[in-house]
């Protein structure tokens, strides 16, 4: 989500330069993977799990979550599998009137929260602040029994009481650093401006 | 894969805030441009959403100040921008000339300086002269949003009758439009003619030669006299309202021949093309411009225009107020196009 913030922030765009990369596709699967399984046992089943991906890395990242949970309980056809939101937190954030704050997306709870176990999802957890204004926004949908967090890089340098449940990868990396995540691996690297 | 790059400015053109996002105030349609709208259209999607929750209220805007400044009446426009300014979390202060020291003399722009004084970040402006909100936006820092002047322009009302139409058609290119009535004294007329062209409709006047400009030459719009022959071949018809308080003088023989000539009729409105929508700004004149059983069929979207509204307008303030400016740095950002 940092990534975003810094997408959005003025100059405009800039070009990524990739100077190493971390995971490839087969490691982020097995990331994936490993933390569907952390999930599952965490919360004893994946009956009362409502995924929520955060606009715009965490969508991709929960779709995929969901699916690899859904193979490791043995879905059958028909039967309910695990409920997937996306938040665009952008109107909660703490830091509209600082810096360019735009929703990107359209919000999508489709189900009920109420007593349910809200797993967060997201691409890279920096500063935390991301995941303060998410803690705000399911509050205003419903009163989950739980909320956790999976991320698939933790990259430090956190400036809220904050802490995953679940990591893909813990990342150590400058605060100029940049992280770029995809389905099709992790690298580190740094923004040039244009 | 070191050293590779990768251009993020793709991925970030749907956020990207640099045409609207140094806009101090909106004054008229006329300076937005079409990405402008579309994307204003497009953060609406987000406020629709956030007023169809069970608590539609988001803290985007906690700690700004919007005054409602309204020198003539209006009933669904100031609590259409006091609801999203609310559902914001912005506070709202309200002023209503009745009951203010304008009645004891003072002028506009004391006004505007005295309630300045107090410390708010928005102003939104009802005045019954054109450009009233022009010239306050020159006196104040605060954003100045035009909610009606004179015959001039009504902003917000366009907006929203853009995004109506969009939610039901999708794109507004090519679709043909008929704004039937009073084009001369509507200030919804002069807005929605502009946004609509501008969003690539062809738009279509019907009126009587008495109810319309003197010139239509400076809009991309065709001009008929027989609402009959347009009825059939119109997607969208949008009525005005009989503005009977701006008619000074006689421009048409008497309410009830308009309503034979150019009143949207049960008769008429059955030879609509199916799925055509008919639309109209509020207050209806039931019986005048529109039949009161034609504005409740269901094609009629007179009441969604209405909840768009608020949508809309927390766009707007979102807009002006939210992204990229900091309510401590106000005096270094410019007035753009407060003139």
């Amino acid at each position: 989500m940092a990534e975003r913030e810094r997408r959005m922030t003025r100059p405009y765009g800039g070009v990524f330069v990739a100077r190493t990369q971390v995971m490839d596709a087969a490691d982020i699967h097995r990331a994936l993977r490993r933390m569907a399984h952390e999930v599952i046992e965490h919360n004893h089943g994946h009956e009362e799990i409502v995924l929520v991906g955060l606009q715009t890395g965490g969508v991709e990242m929960a779709h995929a979550l969901a699916t690899v949970i859904e193979e490791i309980e043995e879905l059958e056809e028909g039967e309910p599998g695990v409920p997937v939101g996306t938040l665009d937190v952008a109107l909660y954030r703490d830091d509209i009137g600082i810096r360019p704050v735009l929703p990107e997306e359209v919000t999508d709870i489709p189900v009920d929260l109420d007593g349910r176990v809200v797993v967060l999802v997201d691409d890279v957890l920096f500063t935390g602040r991301t995941i303060r204004a998410a803690l705000d926004a399911v509050c205003d949908y419903g009163r989950p029994r739980a909320v956790q967090l999976a991320v698939m890089v933790d990259r430090g340098h956190r400036e809220l009481p904050i802490r995953p449940d679940y990591v893909g990868k813990n990342l150590p990396t400058r605060r100029n650093e940049l992280v770029d995540v995809t389905m099709s691996g992790v690298q580190l690297g740094e923004l040039q401006k244009q | 894969m070191s050293g590779t790059t990768r251009d993020l400015t793709e991925a970030s053109s749907t956020v990207d805030t640099s045409s609207f996002g140094d806009r101090r105030h909106l004054l008229t349609v006329s300076d937005l441009e079409r990405p402008e709208i579309e994307q204003l259209l497009e953060l609406t999607d987000t406020f629709v959403e956030v007023s169809n929750r069970a608590i539609p209220k988001v803290p985007a805007l906690r700690g700004r100040t919007v005054v409602t400044l309204f020198f003539e009446d209006s009933t669904r426009t100031r609590l259409s921008f006091e609801t999203a300014a609310k559902r914001l979390s912005a506070d709202t202060m309200s002023f209503a000339v009745s009951s203010s020291s304008v009645n004891k003399g003072e002028s506009v722009r004391d006004t505007i300086e005295t309630i300045e004084a107090m410390g708010i970040d928005a102003v939104v402006v009802r005045h019954k002269s054109s450009g009233v909100p022009a010239q306050i936006a020159g006196w104040t820092n605060a954003a100045v949003i035009n909610a009606g002047d004179g015959w001039h322009q009504h902003p917000t009302q366009a907006l929203l009758d853009a995004y109506t139409l969009r939610s039901h058609l999708g794109s507004l290119d090519g679709v043909r439009i008929s704004i039937v009535g009073d084009v001369k004294h509507s200030r919804v007329a002069r807005s929605d003619i502009e946004v609509f062209t501008k969003l690539g409709a062809e738009v279509t006047l019907v009126a009587p030669p008495t109810l319309l400009p003197p010139s239509t030459a400076p809009w991309d719009v065709r001009v008929s006299h027989d609402f009959d022959s347009v009825v059939g071949s119109t997607d969208v018809c949008y009525l005005l309202r009989m503005q009977r308080e701006r008619m000074t003088e006689a421009l048409v023989p008497t309410l009830r021949e308009y309503t034979a000539h150019y009143g949207l009729t049960s008769a008429r409105a059955d030879r609509l093309p199916d799925g055509a929508l008919i639309m109209h700004p509020g207050p209806m004149n039931r019986g005048v411009e529109i039949a009161g059983e034609v504005a409740d069929r269901p094609n009629a979207v007179i009441t969604e225009q209405v909840a768009n509204g608020v949508a809309v307008r927390m766009a707007v303030l979102f807009l002006v107020l939210g992204p990229g400016r900091a309510s401590g740095a106000k005096n270094e950002i410019s007035s753009n196009g407060a003139g």
